[in-house]
């Protein structure tokens, strides 16, 4: 099923979708990756509200306030934190490669959305810089507030449900590799 | 040969490297998605293919993580070299970091404080070789942290399964690295010659066919289906390159350099006359 979503995002929204759904996103998004999410779980607090909000796991290459390549970074390391952006009211996580140790913080209340790794050119014609906080961790590192336009295709990969299409393909692959050895 | 023919030529192979795929890449992605049977994975391998397309038609980088600069070298003997060659290609990765535009990427480890232009201790990282002749070949091979961050080095009992660390380490690993994958293997040698190997076959890795234990392995690769992005799907990999060296009888070094589809490189040849990239 395909899904075109504004932000914020309702729960009711994340409820509705499930894995392998695709999905397009216009509105806010707010990128965040190693150095947020610390300083989110010292401080307590971000410079935004995360009600309702979109985060994505990227760390773009910005030129004049322009979104030169932005595609998502490899979210398990930001697993460790996805309890407190979930409890700060962030509906849905945009990444690659999963969160599958967190699975659990998901269920009920968020989605996590997989971006295609890499494609940080398509991602620049979707995406328009509206500002910047943080910067003084680095453009990698800074949390950008990026204005999306139809941004995707992204594939619902963890569903609110518990469903989560990594786990599934890595169980499968665990399985495969055991059948050929017996 | 003039140290500013060298410069030119880096911030040449850098800004090729970074905006477009070597042919026999692309080629191999589109193969795949013309096979690829899973829908979802199919969306993930048209959306590359849409992406490649975008970063060669607005000239900006094809992945937003332009990597950690790699050169590869290739130096004939006869060629006169009145100045630093690490300097000369590190004044090319600073002017490219500005030119093509470049991520700044490097960071003290301890500290973690960005140099701000890619470039210090250990970076821009030179692989040399000597030949016969007096040109230099030079060939950026810059790689993302996603897919350098799952690869992996073991120091195996001999009695070990080489082949089965391989694929424990996809199955395991493979999925977080941007898959489909190049893969890159490097078995024995000692325990900092297994990861060159590992690189080196990355970077010998081309369209030219595998051979038979490279193809057989990547068969059996692509049957675990982890798929593109590690979503599920029949598309892994797409090459398989394996290196081997003499280790001590009672050693196995193995390593797996896992590249994601984004296999960038493009090399330039520097001689007395000047340069000219391929």
């Amino acid at each position: 099923m395909e899904h075109r979503l504004k932000t914020p995002l309702t729960v009711d929204d994340v409820r509705n979708l499930c894995a392998g759904d695709l999905v397009w996103i216009s509105g806010t998004i707010y990128t965040a990756r190693d150095k947020v999410h610390a300083l989110l779980r010292t401080e307590g607090r971000l410079p935004v509200d995360l009600n309702g909000a979109v985060l994505y796991h990227c760390g773009p290459l910005i030129r004049d306030d322009l979104v030169i390549s932005a595609g998502p970074t490899t979210s398990s390391r930001m697993a460790r934190y996805t309890k407190e952006v979930v409890d700060k009211g962030v509906k849905a996580i945009i990444g690659k490669g999963g969160i599958s140790e967190a699975s659990e913080h998901l269920r009920s209340q968020a989605v996590y959305l997989a971006y295609p790794g890499g494609c940080g050119a398509l991602a620049s014609r979707h995406l328009k810089v509206i500002d910047v906080h943080l910067a003084v961790l680095g453009m990698a590192e800074a949390l950008w507030v990026f204005e999306a336009e139809e941004f995707g295709p992204l594939v619902v990969a963890m569903d609110s449900l518990g469903r989560d299409l990594y786990q599934e393909a890595r169980l499968s692959a665990e399985a495969n590799l055991r059948s050929r050895r017996s | 040969m003039k140290r500013a023919d060298l410069v030119e030529a880096t911030v040449a192979v850098l800004a090729r490297a970074e905006t477009s795929l070597p042919g026999w890449v692309v080629d191999r992605i589109e193969e795949a998605a013309r096979r690829e049977s899973n829908p979802l994975a199919e969306s993930q391998l048209e959306a590359i293919l849409e992406n490649v397309a975008i970063a060669a038609q607005d000239q900006i980088p094809i992945c937003q993580d332009t990597g950690f600069p790699v050169f590869h070298l290739v130096l004939g003997r006869d060629a006169s070299l009145p100045f630093d060659l690490r300097e000369a290609v590190a004044d090319g990765v600073r002017r490219a970091t500005d030119e093509v535009p470049l991520r700044p990427n490097a960071v003290d480890p301890l500290t973690r404080i960005n140099t701000d232009d890619n470039t210090g201790p250990g970076m821009p990282d030179l692989i040399l070789d000597l030949v016969d002749g007096d040109a230099l070949r030079i060939t950026a091979f810059p790689k993302g942290a996603g897919s350098e961050n799952m690869s992996l080095l073991a120091m195996l009992n001999p009695a070990d399964d080489p082949l089965e660390f391989v694929l424990e380490t996809i199955v395991e690993r493979g999925g977080m690295a941007c898959p489909p994958l190049f893969v890159g293997v490097g078995i024995g040698g000692t325990f900092d010659l297994a990861p060159r190997l590992a690189r080196r076959a990355l970077l010998e890795m081309s369209g030219s066919s595998e051979a038979k234990l490279e193809r057989d392995l990547l068969a059996r690769i692509n049957d675990l289906g982890i798929g593109p992005m590690g979503l599920g799907g029949d598309t892994t990999a797409l090459g398989v390159k394996i290196l081997t060296a003499c280790c001590h009888t009672a050693s196995l070094p193995v390593a797996v350099n896992l590249q994601c589809w984004a296999n960038r490189s493009a090399s330039a040849t520097v001689g007395d006359n000047g340069w000219n990239i391929d």
